[in-house]
């Protein structure tokens, strides 16, 4: 069976020019950068392009990039040497509905450190509200920690604009750019962000690379401390066949961003227009200008989100849902939660996440699919329409 | 991803007996929206024999819940009241060949609306589970005689393994402490029940003895002890006569005579042989 694959912001496909990037280093190639001599020397010059192509990506400098294993590790180290450069200020600014890695690191710092953590809410929308931003920011504030785009609804936030007030105060600001990078232009020489995480496999590179943008000048202290690699800031050889291929990511992103904002976004539309036209009592999620190119999360009412994925499964469809059910854990989405999206579509949402390998029998494909499946299982479900509650008294 | 069972995938992409029993006289619902999943049993029982003639489903929830749902609506059918009353949670999970731990609350869910329905038909309040007892699990609504019957029915010990069962503690987390309370008090109930149904003591050889002492001392009696500071070393053991030495603050502790005799001779007595006899030794 042929698989519709509309999981993009969970991870992408390798392209094929990234995996072809990436061969030679995984076989004749296998040299050190720091070795003086040149079978070693040459693989440094690889790794400088790669560099070279990722802050162009990101409108960087290619000294301001460091290489690391993905947004996990961009995101601690992150916020972790903002607090160490700045040992006098003990408190974080940051989002109800960032990524776990963030959000679970600065649960982690209030819990085990005592650091004192403003969690900034979002409305209906997903949308910040800048007056609360303003009031958060203080003179105490060590840094100011908000996603650029949210993994599960898309909606992008105004990062540079809350780096000018986090700047007002003297704090850092680090950006989560984990969903951004490669979906809409950034342009880090045009703002005053001080620190981003970015990851590979997100924008069609390999998985376990990622990098950390680090403002020229901005304070730092790292975070995995070993050899001199990465200019002191990264310990650790360096994933050669990884940083070729996010390079190469890098630059196939650059080429295609244009695309990615008008074709995947007619895509993405035309799929929101076909799922909402067929299926009532649906609706979307999260505010539909301020929003990611590719990203489109629906509430199904009366349904529930795994049960959904299961039958989309079925036909070939891969998509995701911040139903309780398929997390493992009893607890819906923290987004939609934060966002105050009823319980009756918070566990029927489903996120799908487009790319530019999608096409639009693709989408044709689920649009059609897609109502059949939320109509049998609204059959099973007992909510949303009359029933039998006459018979019996109890209960 | 669950690794769902073969018959469970089946269950829930072809669920049978779904839908509205338009001339049901009983109905069972329980979960909501807001808790994720929710079932709404039909039945027609026939009022002569008690038998249960049709069952139908409604059901919210993930692919487990469905599954279950429709494996309860083919196992009660054709049984009488009572015969059905008699299928546990653990009897829905075996049926569809089991159920990722995670999910066995949907199981329950299913035990839970049979009971309900069946309340319904008999002109019954409402089950006792559901309505009595305190509120342990704010977050899903879950009661302690819920957790209670389902930790004693399928001998759970963990917290973890109490949400996966009933979800009780699986949103903040404030319930852990009285979670585990109802387990040490259900399994503690359980175990004393289970000493009471062992064969006569006096049956026991030497070596069954000796060990059987050695553990209820490392059981029950130490930790006690070192509780406050004490601690006990088993000397000796022959024939029903056990001979330990006190250590830490029990060597000083005036009311050591007593210990032994009220503290440790009856805890042995009671769980291992009513004829020990304790005596205190020099070390």
């Amino acid at each position: 069976m042929k698989v519709v694959y509309l999981d993009n912001n969970a991870t992408t496909m390798v392209a094929p020019e990234v995996l072809e990037a990436m061969l030679p280093f995984l076989s004749e190639r296998y040299g050190n950068p720091s070795s003086i001599h040149s079978f070693g020397g040459n693989v440094a010059r690889e790794v400088g392009r790669a560099r070279d192509h990722l802050a162009a990506l990101v409108g960087a400098s290619p000294q301001e990039i460091v290489f690391n294993s993905g947004g996990t590790e961009g995101d601690n180290t992150a916020i972790l040497s903002a607090l160490a450069t700045m040992p006098d200020r003990r408190e974080i600014v940051t989002t109800r509905v960032e990524h776990p890695a963030v959000l679970n690191l600065c649960k982690h710092l209030a819990r085990e450190r005592g650091y004192k953590v403003t969690w900034l809410s979002v409305d209906r929308q997903g949308l910040l509200d800048m007056e609360e931003v303003r009031t958060a920011i203080g003179d105490r504030t060590a840094i100011v920690s908000v996603m650029w785009a949210n993994n599960e609804t898309g909606v992008i936030f105004p990062v540079e604009e809350i780096a000018e007030i986090a700047h007002e105060h003297g704090a850092m600001m680090h950006t989560d750019a984990v969903q951004a990078v490669g979906k809409i232009p950034l342009n880090m020489k045009a703002c005053a962000i001080d620190l981003l995480s970015l990851s590979g496999h997100k924008l069609h590179g390999p998985k376990g690379i990622g990098a950390l943008y680090i403002r020229r000048g901005t304070r730092f202290s790292p975070f995995v401390i070993g050899g001199h690699q990465e200019s002191n800031r990264r310990g650790g050889t360096e994933n050669v066949p990884g940083i070729t291929g996010l390079g190469e990511a890098a630059c196939l992103a650059a080429a295609n961003i244009r695309e990615e904002n008008e074709r995947v976004m007619q895509l993405r539309d035309r799929l929101q227009e076909g799922l909402l036209e067929a299926i009532p009592y649906a609706h979307v999620n999260g505010h539909p200008g301020f929003r990611l190119p590719n990203t489109l999360n629906i509430g199904f009412e009366f349904v529930e989100g795994e049960a959904i994925l299961m039958r989309m499964d079925d036909k070939g469809i891969c998509a995701s849902s911040g139903s309780a059910c398929t997390s493992g854990s009893l607890e819906p989405s923290h987004v939609l939660r934060a966002m105050g999206v009823a319980f009756t579509s918070v566990h029927g949402s489903i996120r799908f996440s487009l790319s530019r390998y999608n096409t639009d029998d693709e989408i044709e494909y689920v649009v059609r699919e897609v109502p059949g499946i939320i109509g049998f299982l609204r059959q099973l479900s007992p909510f949303g329409r009359e029933d039998l509650a006459t018979v019996c008294t109890v209960q | 991803m669950w690794e769902y069972s073969e018959k469970v995938k089946d269950h829930f992409f072809n669920p049978r007996n779904v839908g509205l029993l338009e001339d049901a006289n009983a109905v069972g619902e329980v979960g909501s929206l807001a808790c994720g999943d929710s079932l709404k049993l039909y039945l027609k029982i026939d009022p002569e024999s008690d038998r249960i003639l049709d069952a139908r489903f409604q059901t919210f929830g993930c692919g487990s819940a469905i599954a279950s749902s429709s494996a309860l609506t083919e196992m009660v059918k054709g049984k009488t009241v009572e015969e059905a009353l008699q299928i546990t949670n653990k009897d829905i999970a075996e049926f569809l060949g089991g159920l990722p731990e995670e999910k066995m609350h949907c199981s329950v869910m299913g035990r839970d609306a049979f009971h309900a329905a069946v309340a319904c038909y008999r002109g019954e309040p409402a089950p006792r589970e559901l309505l009595e007892g305190e509120l342990v699990c704010e977050c899903f609504g879950v009661t302690d005689k819920q957790i209670e019957q389902v930790v004693a029915e399928n001998d759970l010990s963990t917290v973890d393994q109490v949400t996966n069962y009933t979800k009780a503690g699986g949103g903040c987390g404030q319930c852990h402490e009285k979670i585990k309370e109802i387990i040490a008090r259900v399994r503690g109930e359980r175990l004393a029940k289970e000493k009471k149904a062992q064969p006569s003591p006096r049956r026991m050889t030497n070596i069954q003895r000796i060990a059987k002492i050695q553990e209820v001392l490392e059981k029950e009696i130490r930790p006690m002890l070192q509780h406050d500071g004490g601690d006990l070393q088993l000397i000796d053991v022959d024939g029903t006569h056990v001979s330990v030495a006190l250590r830490g603050t029990c060597t000083s502790c005036p009311s050591s005579g007593f210990t032994l005799k009220s503290g440790i001779e009856a805890k042995l007595r009671e769980l291992v042989d009513p004829d020990i006899v304790v005596e205190e030794v020099a070390a």
